[in-house]
């Protein structure tokens, strides 16, 4: 599978890292002549999402992958990837692609000095989640499957072809995350 | 390495691909999160204006900081002087996001820069070579930057300090592995840090590039060059119109190899801020703190 990487801004070189020593293919997204060749799933890295969704738009990419995900491409946002899709933001600020039924809020956990480490449960398995100046999920719509919370937080949804995490799977050694989301993509090409 | 540590390293892996850039009121940080700013640097004075000034330069007014925090989402940073761990307590104090150990004010040891495995709160340090940076990271430091020349829109002492970090990697990475002992010996460096190098190549921390950043055609330049994202300090706030060149720098750095593009960043962005060229200034900021 071809698998990629919005590449704007932010820890994408995490994601295709992980993603080639899994044995598929990645690449990165910066332009829309990156769009050209077919792929299969998406992936909204870690990073600043003020900073994403202002190039988003700049870079004439907003549209486009806006209209991919709501015709079904899987896609998985990571911490700043789940504010991304989310519909709406807490603070009231205008969401991104605003495709997930779900509510965040941003800096959830405080500033830096609120960064953390856990061990909890992802879809009935227990992995690690970095937590860095993290969001988590404060409302969830009809259609929203709850992946993980940690101290009765949400902190990771499925909604169709959608998985967001608030914690960082790029970062760890732990592949339960995209092994999820490369078996959403297995199902889709199956269909 | 301490969990903390590691998730400060990771910090600055977030910022990657990103511009940081200086402003001195919550005003001016607004600008900058609205144009694509991945952080900001809260400081009273700009460098252009601390060197047209004169006069002991020091840490920021924590309320003018906590102004700025309340202001943007984004993360924000600010500098202590090289040494005074007392100002990076207070600064920790007010939850600062990264604290800038920052040769642009005046240094308050002339010896010790301040043990940074003592905090929480992560630090960047300034460099000019390997040796420094390896130096700083030795100390706690958990992200890297070129030094330039502080507030001279002049890029050169950039260029030179990226070229030298690189070119010095690569040599460590060629070296045989009996001859980093004297390599480390020769840095002034731990061996440990000087073998994480070798074996992977690069800076154990994200290095980006400061200093001297006016243009999108110099961020571009720097981004070719090696780094991993740029702090504007006087470049932006010093120009004709700070908002559209802010916005041209941010895109200069996602697309620094798109040609066609950085053409059309660079068309009509105004009066670019003055500049001084090196041999005009009589302070080399870049040489407090080795």
């Amino acid at each position: 599978m071809r698998i990629g990487v919005l590449a704007v801004q932010g820890a994408f070189a995490e994601h295709i890292d992980v993603i080639k020593k899994l044995g598929e293919e990645a690449f990165e997204i910066r332009n829309t002549g990156d769009l050209d060749i077919p792929f299969d799933g998406l992936i909204l890295p870690g990073g600043e999402s003020t900073v994403m969704k202002k190039l988003l738009h700049d870079l004439d990419l907003f549209e486009k992958l806006k209209e991919k995900i709501n015709s079904g491409l899987p896609v998985l946002g990571t911490c700043a990837g789940m504010i991304l899709l989310a519909k709406n933001i807490d603070s009231g600020e205008e969401s991104c692609f605003g495709t997930m039924d779900i509510t965040v809020k941003r800096n959830a956990y405080g500033r830096q000095l609120g960064s953390f480490v856990c061990t909890d449960s992802f879809a009935d398995e227990d992995i690690t989640m970095r937590f860095i100046r993290a969001p988590y999920v404060t409302e969830t719509g009809i259609g929203v499957e709850i992946l993980a919370e940690h101290d009765n937080k949400i902190v990771a949804v499925r909604q169709n072809n959608q998985i967001a995490t608030a914690f960082h799977p790029e970062l760890t050694d732990d592949h339960t995350v995209y092994n999820l989301f490369f078996r959403m993509i297995e199902n889709k090409a199956a269909k | 390495m301490s969990e903390q540590y590691q998730l400060n390293k990771e910090l600055a892996q977030m910022l990657k691909g990103g511009v940081i850039m200086d402003v001195t009121t919550p005003e001016q940080a607004r600008i900058a999160q609205e144009a694509g700013a991945c952080a900001v640097m809260a400081l009273e004075r700009i460098p252009a204006d601390i060197r047209a000034a004169g006069g002991v330069s020091r840490m920021s007014d924590p309320a003018m900081i906590r102004s700025i925090q309340e202001a943007v989402s984004i993360p924000v940073m600010a500098k202590c002087r090289i040494g005074h761990f007392a100002e990076a307590q207070i600064l920790e104090a007010i939850e600062i996001d990264y604290i800038d150990e920052s040769e642009v004010l005046s240094p308050a040891d002339d010896v010790y820069h301040v043990d940074k495995t003592k905090f929480r709160v992560p630090f960047v340090c300034g460099a000019r070579d390997l040796g420094e940076a390896l130096r700083r990271i030795a100390e706690g430091a958990s992200m890297i930057r070129t030094k330039g020349e502080p507030g001279t829109g002049d890029i050169v002492q950039a260029v030179r300090h990226m070229r030298m970090m690189n070119s010095q990697i690569r040599h460590v990475v060629s070296l045989h592995e009996d001859e980093l002992y004297e390599e480390a010996k020769q840095l002034l460096v731990p061996y440990e840090l000087v073998k994480q190098v070798h074996d992977s190549g690069r800076l154990p921390v994200v290095n980006f590039a400061a200093g001297g950043v006016a243009t999108p055609a110099d961020a571009a330049l720097m981004m070719q060059l090696g780094a991993e994202g740029v702090f504007v300090g006087s470049g932006i706030f010093k120009s004709g119109d700070p908002k559209k060149r802010a916005a041209a720098i941010v895109q200069a750095v996602t697309n620094y190899q798109d040609t066609k593009l950085l053409a059309e960043l660079s068309s009509g962005l105004g009066e670019a801020m003055v500049g001084i060229n090196e041999q005009e200034i009589a302070l080399l900021m870049a040489e407090r703190g080795k």
